[in-house]
């Protein structure tokens, strides 16, 4: 006789303990299994990032009868966590790609399509081949768009020769190679985007990432960073890890010094900003940012440009029966991040469970987790709690914060370890 | 192996009251597989993975670094987000059981 026990996961197991089963037996009836009274139906998710992976994952987790289908067009994904080390150098593409093969075994239906529309009313979404698909509940995870309509003198088409590198693959190779390929001592410009964008970071690991290969391969650079706000995240201990790795290589310029951005002439790599004009050798122009595309004209957004939510369900306010997570979703103080992402997606698909189990909401702590590199063996961290009250996440008080100003060398290289473990554990929980 | 009992798992089953689809304790825990490995599981993995942490070292460490008795590079602020009965609930679903 088989192990009955073998086949069941350890939630499964679980379940059945906490119903007062004894689980040997329990096993044996099978036509007494938990799973039938969670009720069946399609679960469709789009967007493969981490926000929707994670989501198609932990519903499939929490009641493996639902029919889960994962929509995202491309067959690969890359993530913007870890590109800006390929930016610096010591890292590889191969290291950052990820596709759906597990998510296939875990028995999602991946479907490597585009979605024309979704009928929020019909539930329908359709699909740039013609298909269409019905859904019960959608979970929608469309990451960020770009506005290119907020500064003079860029458009869709400045990416080609202004990087973003703010959604990762070749964007991330073309501004690797415009680095590698600057003349010694030149100048590397960042433009880094308004309140609120993807990663909070994000822009400033990747400026010691920069400082990093220049300091190797072209020490007389220099790199100019014109902020459109005043503050950023983590910024002492960035400050502080900057000036102790690379002396002056980096100067920040915030909003009102003189950062304030009024035009750029992409042609001549020129930026006309309060501050003056900077002639630049590289130009990473982080545009200002919205919801996915999809998120917009499904008409999830509000005048924010973002999708207001229940903070708890993660069901949009606007259309019934669509959940928004990730970058695109108003999630409180939540950043922007992968991190949130990955913790926004097992809340949603809880509740998605549960509202098809016909049982209550339920909210258990959202956590944000955030390493930064200032240098491959130099990192340092963010961490958040939140709870939800009143109807909203909130930080849970005394908790969360960043790694202490002024730490010893072996502290900030525990927490560059930390940063690969951090990558290679969320990526096989969202991928694996 | 253990001989299965069906007449008694039978009376059991019927008597067994609705389970929640998706426990508050499993979604608490299911927040340290980000770091720690799904499932508290991670080949080479440079974070300790949880798998087969005593559960109830999970409480008394977690408290520990809420409470400052234990240091940490970054646990210490995660913990101190956590009450007692909800590191208590976590560390039914993550860790060695009955440990």
């Amino acid at each position: 006789m088989k192990n009955v026990f073998s086949k069941l996961t350890r939630r499964q197991m679980i379940q059945l303990a906490a119903a007062g089963i004894a689980a040997p037996a329990a096993l044996a009836l099978t036509g007494c299994s938990t799973t039938g009274r969670k009720g069946a139906g399609n679960v469709v998710v789009i967007g493969g990032g981490f926000g929707g992976s994670a989501a198609a994952k932990y519903l499939k987790r929490y009641n493996p009868e639902l029919n889960v289908t994962l929509i995202e067009p491309n067959k690969e994904y890359i993530t913007c966590p870890g590109s800006n080390w390929v930016i610096g150098g010591f890292h590889e593409m191969k290291q950052i790609t990820h596709n759906y093969n597990a998510a296939k075994k875990n028995g999602i239906n991946v479907m490597h399509e585009t979605v024309a529309s979704v009928d929020p009313d019909k539930q329908v979404i359709k699909l740039a081949s013609g298909k269409t698909m019905a859904y019960d509940k959608l979970v929608v995870s469309p990451g960020i768009d770009f506005k290119w309509d907020v500064h003079a003198g860029v458009d869709e088409n400045t990416e080609k020769f202004l990087p973003h590198a703010y959604k990762a693959g070749d964007q991330t190779l073309l501004l690797r190679d415009q680095l590698q390929s600057m003349r010694q001592g030149g100048t590397f410009a960042m433009v880094a985007p308004p309140n609120p964008f993807r990663c909070p970071p994000g822009p400033y690991e990747r400026v010691g990432m920069v400082a990093h290969y220049l300091k190797q391969n072209n020490p007389t650079a220099k790199i100019l960073i014109l902020d459109q706000k005043n503050a950023f995240s983590k910024q002492g201990l960035f400050v502080e890890g900057w000036e102790l790795n690379y002396g002056q290589m980096i100067e920040h310029v915030k909003l009102d010094d003189g950062g304030k951005l009024r035009s750029i002439d992409v042609k001549n790599k020129t930026i006309d900003a309060d501050y003056g004009k900077v002639k630049a050798d590289v130009i990473n122009y982080i545009p200002p940012q919205k919801a996915g595309k999809l998120a917009v004209a499904t008409g999830l957004t509000n005048e924010s440009g973002y999708c207001p939510i229940n903070q708890q369900t993660f069901e949009s306010t606007i259309h019934k029966n669509i959940h928004v997570i990730g970058d695109a979703c108003i999630a409180g103080p939540m950043p922007k991040s992968g991190h949130s992402a990955t913790s926004q997606a097992r809340s949603c698909a809880a509740n998605i469970v549960l509202a098809m189990a016909g049982q209550e909401p339920i909210s258990a702590k959202n956590v944000n987790t955030c390493y930064s590199l200032v240098t491959p063996d130099y990192a340092i961290s963010v961490a958040a709690i939140y709870d939800f009250q009143d109807g909203k996440i909130v930080s849970v008080p005394g908790s969360g914060g960043v790694s202490p100003m002024g730490a010893a060398p072996d502290v900030r290289k525990m927490e560059a370890i930390y940063t690969q473990g951090w990558y290679n554990s969320i990526a096989d929980e969202v991928w694996g | 192996m253990k001989k299965v009992l069906l007449p008694a798992a039978g009376l059991i089953l019927a008597t067994a009251l609705p389970v929640q689809a998706v426990e508050r304790g499993e979604l608490l825990a299911n927040s340290c597989f980000s770091c720690h490995g799904y499932e508290g599981r991670l080949a080479n993995a440079t974070i300790p993975t949880l798998e087969n942490y005593p559960a109830s070292m999970i409480i008394s460490q977690m408290k520990a670094y809420r409470d400052g008795t234990r240091t940490g590079t970054i646990m210490d602020r995660h913990a101190k987000g956590y009450t007692d009965e909800e590191i208590e609930l976590m560390a039914k679903f993550i860790g060695k059981q009955g440990q």
